[in-house]
């Protein structure tokens, strides 16, 4: 067997059984999936409690328009009148009361609600709209408008933004679009950290263990860092993998047991009206619509690209030092580019996906991984991401040559705290 | 002789310090070859080249013959003088992975360890983690992976430290069995009684340069100063005290030769102990003789010089 495999099957295993790794990996999906149904689980809670409401109407318009929901009970105390209607509310201790005035439908802004709690937005919400509707409606019958003739001419306009190459897309999807971009960004840039981490830790321990002379009597040290790297990236890829199967079957089953309808219960005013359904609806098509696997795909290649870029600099790093705590000096260079790319992702890609800045920042090699990732939602055309990948790939092959040149001398220095100066002597040895 | 490696005309710089400078030496097949030296003398730098972790600047490293290259890697094996191995790792596993690193087969790997595990009584340590084992025991793994690939040269770097000195005694035993199996061993190290147990050739480098080497016994016949022990028992034919009579003798004596007081120990108490050196065109016979004639000769041995003699002599020459 080859040296390279043996190494990469060695760095490989040793990752992989390490034991925050096999916590990491399973108990990060059975938590995040854990906290979604937790908050929805809680939302329900929240809702359930019954409110009753006390309606004294006036008018006599209005009262027979309120219809019950989940979580509010209207109940038509008019006949009282406001002060008697009041003296219920307490006696009962029911949630509120909503006077509606004679003159409603002239002045519509002098109904009040009494009440020691404010209620939910929600609950105003629909209550508004319901007392909305029916003005609406009554002044409508006043001038003479037909109703039913009117339902008859209403027609549901949603504008379609549609690109140039015929792909639909609707307002909220840019939203989706940003919160996906910007999830798989963000989530490179953390695998980017930790594993170029354990790359950097696995250097310092082989040099503080000593075992790196009697490796390196027996492989280059360059075949060592490659392996090294390879068989940490494979291990990122084994547990990217291992989070999305888990997460899709997690997310699959516990929906299919606790019969939990997450989509209505994100938006809990779902019942209220039909446009709020449509909406959900098309959140939905949205995300089916995002090009998931294309995304997943480029995570891997980015994942791939952008880990071997960094992580020579790590495993330069670890050679050049001798503790974890020396490493701080030269952790600048590589946390700076990551946040700057986060940055740049937020900010410009979120506002404009193909302006300037964004397109920019995803073909420079250091923040390549995580814009371009951020854009892919939007739609990237393929010139571009081959450019983009062409660009990182070349750039990796130039920093694990300039990596490996500082690893090879670094590893076996000891005593001493490198300087940037030094690091630059080393080049020439 | 034949010669298992050679060193020619070596030289390596880091930057402005020079590590060796112009250094040659020859490692004749199938003995323990001693290289010594004081610390930052460019030991561990000429190991490295041999090893093939760093590159000299000029010269050439010669194998049986031909110049190192990669393949040679399999007919080496190195301890360092830091010893290392993974900590975290199981050591059957870390043994067989060190071998196949060596170009071994993962079948030809096993059965080799299973003769060393048994040879050095650690069979039962195959599923233990290194963390596991004490300072000594991680050294006799460290021993095992050393050898387990049959190399024909084997580089010690400081190999007993650690060692408790039935463990020494016991991988000193190896080592010497080894040889006599064929292998070419290098030994680098500071104890000097080591290196007179078990060196057949020792090269001496000081400051990035070999300042002496050669067969030891040679060396030490070279660094002879024809100086020999004695321990005399003067006559006692009169009534004078013994002490007196040593005086008288010893004044005698200087006169004749070269003398000074020496210390050592023997079961003679009243001995006149002295070290008398053998000046040109007589011999030890002569000394023998004159000396018989003064009294009972008790003691009458050739100081030799100690490899520790030589070294500290050498070095502070140079």
């Amino acid at each position: 067997m080859g040296a390279l495999r043996l190494i990469v099957k060695r760095e490989y295993k040793a990752r992989v059984r390490n034991r925050s790794f096999i916590i990491m990996t399973f108990l990060s999906p059975i938590l995040a999936v854990g906290m979604i149904f937790l908050v929805v689980y809680l939302t329900q809670v929240n809702d359930n409690s019954q409110h009753t409401i006390v309606v004294v109407d006036s008018s006599g318009m209005l009262y027979k328009e309120f219809e019950n929901t989940a979580s509010v009970n209207f109940e038509d105390l008019s006949p009282l009148g406001l002060e008697e209607a009041k003296k219920a509310v307490e006696k009962n201790g029911y949630f509120g009361l909503l006077y509606i005035p004679k003159d409603v439908k002239e002045r519509p802004g002098t109904v009040k609600f009494f009440g020691s709690e404010v209620p939910a937005f929600s609950t105003l919400d629909a209550i508004e709209e319901q007392i909305e509707k029916k003005i609406t409606e009554e002044k409508l019958v006043d001038r003479g408008v037909d109703l039913e003739m009117l339902d008859e001419s209403k027609t549901n306009v949603s504008i379609n933004i549609e690109n140039f190459t015929g792909e639909r897309t609707s307002k909220v999807s840019n939203w989706i679009k940003a919160g996906f971009g910007g999830g798989a960004g963000y989530l490179l840039m953390m695998f980017i950290i930790i594993y170029g981490n354990m790359v950097m830790r696995s250097v310092i321990e082989e040099k503080t263990n000593r075992i790196i002379e009697v490796i390196i009597s027996s492989v280059k040290p360059f075949k060592l860092m490659m392996g090294k790297i390879i068989g940490t990236t494979l291990a990122g890829i084994t547990q990217f993998t291992i989070w999305i199967i888990l997460g899709a079957t997690l997310l699959f089953i516990l929906t299919a047991f606790m019969g939990l309808d997450l989509v209505g219960s994100q938006v809990p005013l779902g019942n209220m009206g039909a446009t709020d359904a449509d909406k959900i609806q098309l959140i939905l098509i949205d995300i089916l619509k995002l090009p998931l696997l294309k995304l997943a795909l480029f995570f891997v290649v980015y994942f791939i690209g952008g880990y071997f870029l960094y992580s020579s600099i790590y495993a330069a790093i670890g050679a050049a030092v001798d503790s974890e705590t020396d490493t701080q000096q030269f952790m600048l260079p590589i946390i700076m580019p990551l946040m700057l790319a986060i940055y740049v992702g937020f900010f410009a890609v979120i506002n404009n996906p193909h302006g300037i800045v964004a397109v920019v920042f995803s073909y420079i090699p250091l923040t390549s991984p995580i814009v371009m990732l951020m854009r892919i939602p939007f739609g990237v055309p393929w010139w571009e991401l081959a450019l983009s990948v062409g660009i990182l790939v070349a750039s990796f092959v130039f920093t694990v040559w300039l990596g490996a040149k500082i690893y090879r001398v670094g590893i076996l220095m000891y005593g001493k705290k490198p300087t940037y100066k030094e690091l630059l002597k080393w080049l020439k040895y | 002789m034949e010669y298992l490696l050679a060193a020619d005309h070596v030289s390596k710089r880091f930057g402005k310090y020079t590590a060796l400078d112009d250094l040659s030496i020859a490692v004749p097949k199938g003995c323990v070859f001693g290289l010594l030296g004081p610390n930052g003398a460019g030991k561990t730098t000429l190991i490295r080249i041999i090893n093939q972790i760093t590159v000299p600047d000029e010269g050439e490293v010669h194998l049986r013959g031909e110049p190192l290259e990669q393949k040679h890697i399999m007919n080496i094996g190195y301890m360092p003088e830091e010893r290392g191995l993974y900590k975290s790792m199981k050591v059957g596993e870390q043994v067989l992975y060190l071998a196949q690193l060596k170009g071994m087969t993962k079948a030809d790997a096993k059965a080799q360890s299973e003769y060393w595990f048994s040879r050095l009584g650690v069979s039962g340590w195959w599923d233990k983690k290194i963390q596991e084992l004490s300072k000594g025991q991680a050294q006799k793994i460290q021993f095992i992976v050393t050898v387990l690939h049959r190399p024909q040269l084997l580089i010690f770097d400081e190999p007993f430290s650690g060692f408790d000195p039935i463990n020494a005694n016991l991988i000193k035993d190896e080592i010497l069995k080894l040889r006599d199996d064929g292998a070419t061993v290098i030994f680098s190290t500071h104890r000097m009684e080591s290196v007179e147990e078990m060196c057949d050739h020792i090269a001496l480098m000081n400051k990035s340069k070999k300042i002496l080497d050669g067969n030891l016994a040679e060396i030490k016949r070279e660094y002879r100063s024809n100086t020999y022990e004695v321990g005399i028992e003067t006559m006692d034919d009169s009534l004078r005290s013994l002490e007196l009579l040593k005086v008288d003798l010893l004044e005698e004596m200087a006169q004749r030769w070269k003398v000074e007081p020496a210390h050592f120990k023997s079961i003679h108490d009243h001995d006149l102990k002295l070290t008398v050196q053998i000046p040109e065109g007589l011999t030890a016979n002569d000394l023998l003789r004159y000396l018989a004639s003064k009294g009972m000769v008790n003691h009458f041995v050739e100081v030799i010089p100690s490899v520790n003699e030589i070294f500290i002599k050498t070095i502070s020459a140079d």
